[in-house]
């Protein structure tokens, strides 16, 4: 029944493991003539936090709406709790709570008349169910009156939890939940989700977001809609085979022109403050570097070999391999094509 | 039924809490009535005209009288010249001259014929033949009654009765048309936006993955607004006859059994607009454009069916608000029951049906 990509014996000891909540089988899925998805393969334990990695346009909220049984795969098969997503979609939808890509509640109901209606539609009450969203709920309840669509950000997305959960799902389906949220929600938000998790409800999130990889007890990574693996955050590192060397200097742009131009490169890119450099082969040494970007008058310079993060991974894997070792010029900043990584190599 | 109470008070918040809502529900209406009660005029009132009497004789005179005190005219200048009636034309604020010949009172007596003209400013043709065949009527009459022995030159005259609308009051005309379009408008526009809207910001996504059935959301969304289209048609039919002076001859209560039909029709249509639509701007498009226009211009609204071209009558039959209008048209004025309208009201039965039923199949339980 597990698919080969998964590598259960890998995965750290979990609660509750061994069943499986989530069973994905050779999904696949196009709009028109753009492959959404391709031969999707997954399972997701129960009660376990699992994350789908990956950027704009992966893929993650095609699966995810497949899941939800709001869209139809076009091959595969899936399962939520042993329910067929296409065959007992109606079950599905009781055992389930979703919240969206976006804020879906209604901006011109208040908190708590959105909470009453979605708890009504789901056949329960507010009451019923409090002690699953009272830790969620009681930040957001002084402000019950208040119309959903002037809450700020996070209120919004805390609302939106708590009307997810308002029937007791066994299964939470989060799309992006934290995209456009400040770092302060976002901290509290993954807070929520582990202390969800520690009530047994199996939670399958997706991000954007790398550093919220290592949140989450296993990581499936998505790229224009192929899993690229699935493993714990810190497994998947550790298998990455490069030595990636961190730089840094008063002059960004430069120094990424630079280093691209450096004989030995083999990708450079902007991470945040730093430039994360890897070399054709793990011989380039630290002080090679410092010596050819002292050479190019940078100053502040900062060189040190750090552990590869999920970036770096998700990094060198969307990237066709081997790279081309020159033409380097057209590679653009990260930043700018938020890991569109193949235009680099153009 | 817990959970369609809980949908239809949401539904009720999304209408009380919009302005605009409120404004397309309550104010359009009857601005829309009051609108085309004053500006749709098939009567003619207060039409300015100019005499060129080269007579000025008593008969002259006492027509001149006549006609003035008609009320449909107000003298706006006594011409002495000829060519003062091209100019006073042009001026644009007369538009009917009556010559009369000189001797016009001799000549009538001894030859008992005598010569008038009526000129009128045809630039609107509607008002000109109007005030023509109201002046020539006032003549006549008065020629008649003077001179009871005189044959008139047209020996034949023909005495007309409007029957149903004595005295051609285009009221009586458009109350029933702005009816239909009102309701067909906010019924249709107003359940084909609201469930665009869902979809538009992403709520959609949430119903259709909670256990709400189709017919439940369909229902939730309808019910509000066939409430409130009810009180609506209420208002018209109050408007229309207070303000208006529109008679409700027949039964009220089968008049507005009528209307929740064909209310519930337009509802069922604006559903399934919403399916076909995929934003708030195009459900209000196809509203706009497929329901209006077609629903003025085609229904028997303001144009006579029977005038229209062969093709056209044929569309005519598609038009749900020709079968409404006839049947409004027949209870309010005509005063008829049931029997004479059963026709049309089995039409409306039909048409309500075959859309709850398209848009029940049409309405996805999926996005896609």
């Amino acid at each position: 029944m597990k698919n080969e990509q998964i590598k259960v014996s890998n995965s750290p000891p979990l609660e509750g493991l061994g069943e499986a909540m989530i069973e994905i089988k050779n999904i696949s899925k196009s709009y028109n003539d753009i492959q959404a998805l391709k031969e999707i393969s997954l399972t997701v334990e129960k009660g376990e936090l699992f994350g789908l990695i990956g950027p704009d346009g992966a893929g993650k909220t095609t699966l995810m709406r497949i899941l939800m049984t709001l869209l139809l795969p076009d091959s595969g098969e899936a399962k939520m709790d042993n329910l067929d997503v296409v065959k007992n979609f109606k079950k599905i939808r009781h055992i389930v709570g979703y919240m969206p890509g976006r804020f879906s509640l209604y901006q011109d109901l208040s908190v708590e008349e959105n909470l009453n209606f979605f708890a009504t539609v789901f056949g329960t009450t507010i009451e019923e169910n409090y002690d699953l969203i009272r830790d969620i709920y009681y930040q957001i309840e002084p402000f019950k009156t208040r119309r959903a669509g002037k809450l700020s950000g996070g209120m919004k997305q805390k609302l939106a939890l708590s009307c997810a959960l308002i029937h007791k799902p066994k299964i939470l389906i989060l799309d992006e939940p934290t995209t456009g949220v400040d770092a302060v929600s976002r901290k509290e938000f993954w807070e929520m989700l582990k202390s969800l998790q520690q009530k047994g409800i199996t939670i399958l999130v997706s991000t954007p977001y790398m550093d919220e990889a290592s949140l989450c007890d296993r990581v499936a990574l998505i790229q224009k809609g192929v899993m690229l693996d699935v493993d714990s955050p810190s497994r998947i590192t550790e298998k990455f085979p490069r030595k990636i060397i961190q730089v840094h200097s008063e002059e960004m742009f430069r120094l990424i022109q630079d280093l691209r131009s450096f004989p030995k490169a083999e990708s450079v890119f902007a991470f945040g403050q730093f430039v994360h450099f890897t070399g054709i082969d793990d011989e380039v040494e630290i002080t090679e570097l410092d010596k050819f970007l002292t050479n190019r008058k940078h100053t502040n310079i900062i060189v040190e070999e750090i552990h590869p993060g999920i970036e770096d991974v998700f990094m060198s894997m969307s990237l066709p391999c081997p790279l081309p070792k020159r033409g380097t010029e057209k590679r653009l900043l990260r930043k700018e094509v938020k890991y569109n990584a193949r235009q680099t190599t153009k | 039924m817990k959970q369609l109470k809980s949908f239809i008070q949401k539904e009720f918040y999304h209408i009380f809490r919009d302005p605009r809502t409120i404004m397309v529900l309550f104010f359009i209406p009857i601005a829309q009535l009051l609108i085309f009660g004053t500006v749709i005029k098939n009567e003619i009132q207060d039409v300015h005209i100019a005499i060129y009497d080269q007579a000025k004789d008593e008969t002259t005179l006492k027509i001149t009288n006549k006609i003035l005190s008609s009320g449909y005219f107000i003298l706006d200048k006594n011409l002495e010249n000829i060519n003062d009636i091209e100019s006073i034309f042009r001026k644009g604020k007369v538009k009917e001259v009556i010559v009369f010949e000189s001797n016009f009172g001799d000549k009538l007596i001894k030859e008992g014929k005598a010569n008038l003209q009526l000129i009128a400013d045809a630039s609107d043709p509607n008002m000109a033949r109007l005030a023509i065949s109201y002046t020539s009527g006032i003549i006549n009459d008065y020629v008649k009654k003077m001179h009871p022995n005189l044959q008139m030159p047209l020996q034949i005259e023909p005495e007309i009765r409007m029957y149903f609308n004595e005295e051609m009051k285009s009221a009586y005309m458009f109350v029933p048309g702005v009816m239909a379009l009102i309701l067909m408008l906010i019924s249709a526009m107003m359940t084909s936006i609201s469930i665009t809207r869902e979809k538009e910001l992403g709520t959609m996504e949430i119903l259709l993955i909670s256990p709400l059935r189709p017919s439940q959301i369909i229902v939730g969304k309808v019910l509000p607004y066939l409430l409130l289209s009810v009180a609506n048609a209420f208002v018209i039919v109050l408007i229309g006859h207070f303000v208006f002076g529109v008679p409700v001859l027949g039964s009220f209560v089968l008049l507005m059994l009528e209307t929740i039909l064909f209310i519930t029709m337009a509802l069922c249509l604006g559903i399934f607009i919403s399916t076909v639509a995929k934003s708030q701007m195009a459900a209000m498009f196809i509203s706009m454009i497929v329901l209006m226009l077609p629903t003025i211009l085609l229904s028997g609204f303001i144009y006579p069916i029977e005038n229209m071209p062969k093709v056209l009558q044929v569309v005519s039959h598609i038009m749900p608000a020709r079968y409404f209008i006839s049947i409004v048209r027949a209870i309010m004025l005509k005063g008829t029951g049931l029997l004479f309208v059963w026709k049309e009201t089995a039409v409306l039965i039909g048409m309500t049906l075959f859309f709850i039923a398209l848009s029940v199949n049409k309405f996805k339980i999926r996005l896609e």
